[in-house]
């Protein structure tokens, strides 16, 4: 199907966008990346009055050192957040999620801005942000604010942005203090692309086998990204092996309620959330194992 | 609204409706039918492209958005004949049948040997996995991928 009619409207400042959001609000849809938007408004289930492209801001796009922050502009593709030496070195578990966003021609275009404001439950970016303790820029003509992950996505498709809010770009920390010694990313999906049944993504320092500041995230598996809070205490500052991996799988199993849909029941998404964190510190104390 | 792309290297000035998309803009205003259309959701892989020199489904993209770009479709592949090997290994393999999906697998795996020239089968069954195809069962797909990589080292 075509896509209904709407008006197109392109700024050419950030100033300017940020006019026509004040005044369109909720008539008005932000177009970044389009591959999500796009699929939408082909299947007609989206019919915004006003589009605004954002591909003219310049202000939107960098990936660099602000500070003692890494910040990512929200035009940044999944593509070049993947391949980007400087994200590599800083915040690895970024690299290792990209390749999992979709496929290659969706990860040329979809942005890391669009999937933050769209907020799938099932999206890459989103757990990674909890994961890393990401700060998301919103600016409007009121101004700007930063919002911690953890406030920021809020249920299915919503997040703390106003309908006047653009979301400009997401900030992590990255001084040497906050850089993490584990960064894993993994993801179960049906076919190579399809969204993740479950997926998680775990950051933590490690002294040896000690694991602390661990932060675990997951994906697919509510109506949102979500930090798996039963799961961290099981695991932190204490020595990994077989025994805390089952006691850290027993607690995640605890915690999750995901939510029913045709695709995968509950149990099924809750179950193999805890296979992923399994296989993951499984092999993360292989890791360990061959390191001493 | 009046755009201007430069599609396989020529300059095109046309006024369309800001609600077409890329993939038929191509075919009806540009008259190059190479690129097809499939799902019109981005999951098929048949409409892809290349904008700016990155592979991107057309269906996806505004027409408008396309403004001021460059943009090759399978024809101006073929044209250019950087694609004549792969193109030949497909014939030989059997890599097509309907062709419906042909254009997208082609351009999208030329990607793949400029990024990754050795590429394994895993990685080529990874790369080309946002492309459907109804009527090969992609086996024959992916030993012409493979097969062209043995290609390019001899010639």
């Amino acid at each position: 199907m075509k896509a209904p009619p709407f008006s197109y409207i392109k700024p050419t400042s950030l100033a300017a966008c940020l006019d026509v959001l004040a005044e369109h609000g909720d008539d008005a849809q932000v177009i970044a990346g389009g591959q999500s938007l796009m699929p939408l408004m082909n299947l007609r289930l989206a019919a915004p009055s006003v589009l605004i492209d954002i591909h003219g801001l310049e202000e939107l796009r960098g990936i660099g050192q602000d500070g003692g922050q890494m910040r990512i502009g929200a035009l940044e593709c999944h593509a070049d957040i993947g391949a980007s030496e400087v994200i590599a070195q800083a915040l690895p578990l970024l690299t290792s999620a990209a390749p999992h966003i979709g496929h290659i021609a969706i990860r040329e275009r979809g942005t890391i801005g669009g999937s933050l404001a769209l907020a799938d439950p099932a999206a890459e970016w989103p757990a990674c942000c909890l994961a890393l303790r990401a700060e998301i820029e919103l600016r409007s003509t009121r101004g700007v604010r930063q919002v911690a992950a953890e406030d920021f996505f809020r249920g299915i498709y919503e997040t703390a942005r106003e309908p006047d809010e653009l979301l400009t770009a997401v900030r992590f920390p990255s001084n040497r203090q906050a850089r993490a010694d584990v960064n894993l990313f993994e993801e179960m999906a049906r076919r190579r692309g399809d969204f993740a049944i479950a997926g998680l993504a775990l950051v933590a320092r490690r002294n040896g086998s000690i694991l602390s500041d661990v932060r675990l995230a997951l994906l697919g598996v509510a109506d949102r990204a979500v930090l798996a809070h039963d799961a961290m205490g099981a695991i932190e500052g204490l020595a990994l092996d077989a025994d805390l991996i089952d006691a850290a799988v027993a607690a995640l199993l605890g915690e999750l309620e995901p939510p029913e849909d045709p695709a995968y029941p509950s149990s099924y998404r809750r179950r193999m959330a805890g296979v992923l964190l399994k296989r993951t510190l499984a092999s993360l104390l292989t890791e360990v194992e061959h390191a001493a | 609204m009046r755009i201007s792309v430069v599609v396989n290297g020529e300059d095109i000035g046309a006024q369309v409706p800001v609600r077409r998309n890329l993939a038929d803009f191509l075919r009806h205003d540009v008259g190059l039918t190479g690129t097809h259309i499939g799902c019109e959701a981005g999951a098929c892989g048949a409409c892809t492209v290349l904008v700016d020199g990155r592979l991107h489904r057309a269906c996806l993209m505004l027409a408008v958005q396309a403004n001021g770009t460059t943009v090759e479709t399978i024809e101006g592949a073929d044209t250019s004949g950087r694609i004549a090997h792969l193109q030949a290994v497909f014939h030989r393999l059997n890599a097509l049948q309907c062709g419906y999906c042909t254009p997208a697998m082609l351009l999208t795996a030329a990607e793949l040997l400029r990024s990754n020239p050795k590429p394994s089968r895993d990685e080529v069954r990874e790369w080309i996995s946002g492309n459907f195809c109804r009527c090969t069962g992609y086996q024959a797909i992916v030993d012409a991928v493979m097969e062209a990589t043995e290609g390019e080292a001899d010639s």
